[in-house]
């Protein structure tokens, strides 16, 4: 398995595991408070307890000292620890020594520990402190006393009757009596703990993956970015306005524009070619003409002037028939800038439909008209029939038997729009950019020359040209601009 | 006139005993029977009390009242001074006063009126063979009316020729038996005097308590602690009290508060079962230099 950096860990996991982490911080602290709390509540009940006790027990032994009944002594002072149940449980005395004024035991609870008139500060280290501290103040108060390290904390209540002091009850407490209180608290802690992770987490773990699901397509998608453009459609859109949010949404516009840049630049490449090859073909149009045109009047004058023999009569109609094609191509490369023509009716345009529905017709093709002009535009008539012609003949063309064409022509904007669409064999992608070039029709019949010279004239005439195809649709949509804004 | 007529016996009616007490020996059946008892049996056992107690009235025919006192002393000077009917007590302070009390019948411990004395040492003492083995230490003593927890181990130390009141260092009343025992098992004592029929039943009853104590010494046997009645009891009340008594293993809710009692049933009995207490106290009062 990969070692992976903490840091380097997804945000799926990175924040439930905060979660987690904040989560027992804060139950840490939290229950090191309560407990640090409870120990000194507990602490000060004690203390009070036992004082209370302790002032009690010492009254009540008064009588037995008096009297020196040591078994009265020793049930007073065995009373508190035969409770065991309850509360007082805990506040059970580990330990009660009643001293004489000199410090020579009385009775205890622990006869066997503390026998009759032994002095217990000798053998016992807690005993010399207790001794050392009630020494050092001769004023008989009530005192807690805690020597250093021992388990146990003492409350010292002087027995005086009438002003006389008879001993000194000693209580001694075990420190463990907090333990169980203690112990209460951290069980119900850590409980309440486990059941908010157990909410949290599931919780933590859905949010985690709703803040981090967008971010993972987004950083997935600007790996690829490299390689190839991701789709800005595949980049969520997230109704959020956050960081994330906004993230997402510059994002997309960003994949947006990029794309747009990118077509741009493929377009400028396809026009600066385009451009390259017209002026190349205008160029070689030009050189050809020059002595073309001499050349097709000298076989003129040569056949005009005196009657040859039919071997000769033969051979200057072979070279006046090939002359006139090169005239010919060479005038179908070259469109003239200049054609004298009236402005187009919508008469010229039912005329191509007249033409284009014979050859339609052939191929039981269905053929949709729509034109929508209705009075004339001031666009050279001659230029607007030769691509109406040339669009519809390539796609009766590209057609099967019984397909779909469909023609509308239509003014928006100051603009005329001519769309024509067919069902028929569609336009690969990586022809598209040679599809306006000449002769690279790759079609066995004809030159090719009709999308060149198509380009050629809604170039001239400043327009716009925009092929689709899909594999059951091809679409060209050409808008020439007239009027004012031409 | 009439009211206060009606308010005098309304009084009268809702406190019978304030009249009865001053009238007790002219009824035949007093309103209430008040017997004193004293720690020669477990009398901390409440419930069993009260269980015994409905048992008497209804065999008596009269509610009977147990009176229960620190000492023995208060219940002997209480049947003395015919403060109360009867009492269950030792056979020493009988013996002493036996001529202010009338013996009422005596209880039967394994089939006979005879029970013993137990000296008793803490558990972890498995040196002490012996009462003078405990010379200089803490004894434990029950009561100083009692033969058992008293008058026994005090007769042993005079016969011995030893002091008793020098013998020990010091000594303590517990004031009851079953605290005998505990004071020496938890160590209190080094020593002490036990009546045995208590720590028999506390050995099957709280067996902890009697396992942390080891017997040293059984005494020779001596009259159970008897029943008495106070001297000017009826004849007829002190027939029906012995012949409840007497009759009561021959019941079945009798024979179950004798089961409780660990005792067989109850003898009539004679002074004689008392003899050798009688002696001992004599030797233990006898002045001495």
């Amino acid at each position: 398995m990969k070692f992976v950096r903490p840091a380097d860990l997804s945000l799926r996991y990175k924040i439930p595991l905060r979660v987690i982490a904040l989560v027992l911080i804060t139950a840490l602290v939290v229950t090191a408070s309560m407990v640090f709390r409870e120990y000194d509540e507990a602490r000060q009940d004690l203390v009070a307890h036992s004082a209370g006790l302790g002032r009690v027990l010492a009254e009540a032994l008064t009588a037995p000292m008096i009297h020196d009944d040591l078994w009265r002594a020793y049930e007073v002072i065995r009373s508190p620890q035969r409770r065991s149940s309850g509360e007082f449980e805990t506040l059970a005395t580990e330990i009660v020594v009643v001293l004489d004024p000199g410090f020579h035991t009385y009775v205890s609870t622990q006869p066997k520990r503390f026998p009759l008139g032994v002095y217990p500060a000798q053998q016992e280290a807690d005993f010399t402190q207790i001794q050392h501290v009630v020494e050092a103040d001769a004023t008989a108060i009530q005192r807690v006393i805690e020597p250093p390290q021992s388990n146990l904390i003492y409350m010292v209540t002087p027995v005086v009757a009438d002003g006389v002091l008879l001993g000194r009850l000693v209580l001694g407490y075990s420190q463990d009596v907090f333990l169980p209180r203690l112990k209460n608290l951290v069980g119900s802690s850590v409980q309440t703990t486990l059941v908010v992770l157990a909410v949290l987490l599931p919780l933590s773990a859905w949010w985690a993956r709703k803040l981090a699901d967008p971010l993972v397509v987004l950083a997935d998608a600007m790996d690829k970015m490299a390689v190839e453009l991701p789709d800005p459609e595949r980049i969520p859109t997230l109704p959020t306005g956050d960081e994330i949010g906004r993230l997402a949404k510059a994002f997309r516009g960003m994949l947006n524009d990029l794309r747009e840049k990118e077509q741009i630049e493929q377009q400028m490449l396809v026009s600066e070619r385009l451009a390259a090859v017209g002026r190349l073909s205008a160029g070689i149009a030009h050189e050809i003409n020059n002595p073309l045109g001499g050349m097709l009047n000298a076989l003129s004058t040569f056949r005009r002037h005196g009657a040859h023999d039919p071997q000769t009569e033969k051979t200057a109609s072979l070279l006046e028939r090939g002359l006139i094609q090169i005239r010919n191509t060479v005038a179908a490369l070259l469109v003239q800038a200049k054609v004298e023509s009236h402005p187009l009716t919508p008469e010229d345009i039912e005329d191509i439909h007249i033409l284009v529905a014979t050859a339609a017709k052939k191929k039981n093709a269905r053929f949709v008209w729509c034109n929508q002009i209705d009075a004339p535009l001031p666009l050279s008539s001659t230029r607007v029939r030769q691509i109406l012609l040339n669009l519809l003949q390539n796609a009766v063309q590209a057609i099967r038997e019984g397909g779909f064409v469909e023609c509308k022509t239509y003014v928006q904007n100051d603009r005329l729009i001519i769309v024509v669409e067919n069902d028929g064999s569609h336009i690969p992608q990586e022809r598209m950019t040679d599809l306006f070039e000449p002769f690279s029709s790759g079609r066995p019949d004809g030159y090719g020359l009709g999308l060149w010279v198509t380009y050629q004239i809604v170039k001239e005439m400043n327009g716009g040209l925009d092929v689709d195809s899909h594999p059951d649709m091809t679409r060209f949509a050409i808008d020439l601009p007239f009027g004012e804004s031409a | 006139m009439h009211r206060r007529k009606f308010l005098l016996i309304l009084y009268c009616a809702a406190t019978p005993t304030f009249f009865r007490s001053a009238d007790t020996t002219a009824a035949t059946l007093p309103s209430e029977i008040r017997i004193g008892l004293t720690p020669v049996f477990l009398d901390d056992q409440l419930t069993f009390l009260k269980q015994l107690r409905v048992y008497f009235s209804d065999r008596l025919g009269a509610p009977v009242r147990f009176i229960q006192r620190g000492s023995y002393r208060e219940i002997v000077e209480l049947i003395r001074l015919g403060k109360i009917d009867f009492a269950w007590l030792c056979g020493f302070p009988y013996v002493r006063f036996k001529r202010e009390m009338r013996l009422l019948a005596v209880p039967l411990y394994y089939g006979n009126p005879l029970y013993q004395s137990y000296l008793i040492v803490p558990a972890s003492d498995t040196v002490t063979t012996s009462l003078l083995d405990l010379r200089g230490k803490l004894f434990a003593y029950s009561d100083p009316d009692s033969n058992s927890g008293y008058l026994y181990p005090q007769y042993q130390l005079l016969r011995a020729g030893e002091d008793p009141a020098n013998f020990f260092s010091r000594t303590f009343f517990t004031w009851a038996h079953r605290k005998v025992i505990e004071a020496v098992g938890v160590g209190l004592a080094q020593g002490g005097a036990v009546d045995g029929y208590i720590w028999d039943a506390l050995a099957s009853a709280r067996p902890e308590l009697t396992s942390a104590t080891r017997i040293v010494n059984r005494s020779p046997e001596f009259g159970f602690p008897p029943f008495v009645a106070r001297a000017n009891l009826p004849d007829d009340l002190l027939r029906k009290a012995r012949s409840m008594l007497l009759s009561m293993n021959a019941d079945a809710a009798g024979s179950v508060l004798l089961k409780t009692l660990n005792l067989d049933g109850f003898v009539e009995g004679n002074d004689r079962l008392f003899d050798s207490i009688d002696e001992m106290a004599r030797a233990v009062n006898k002045p001495r230099p």
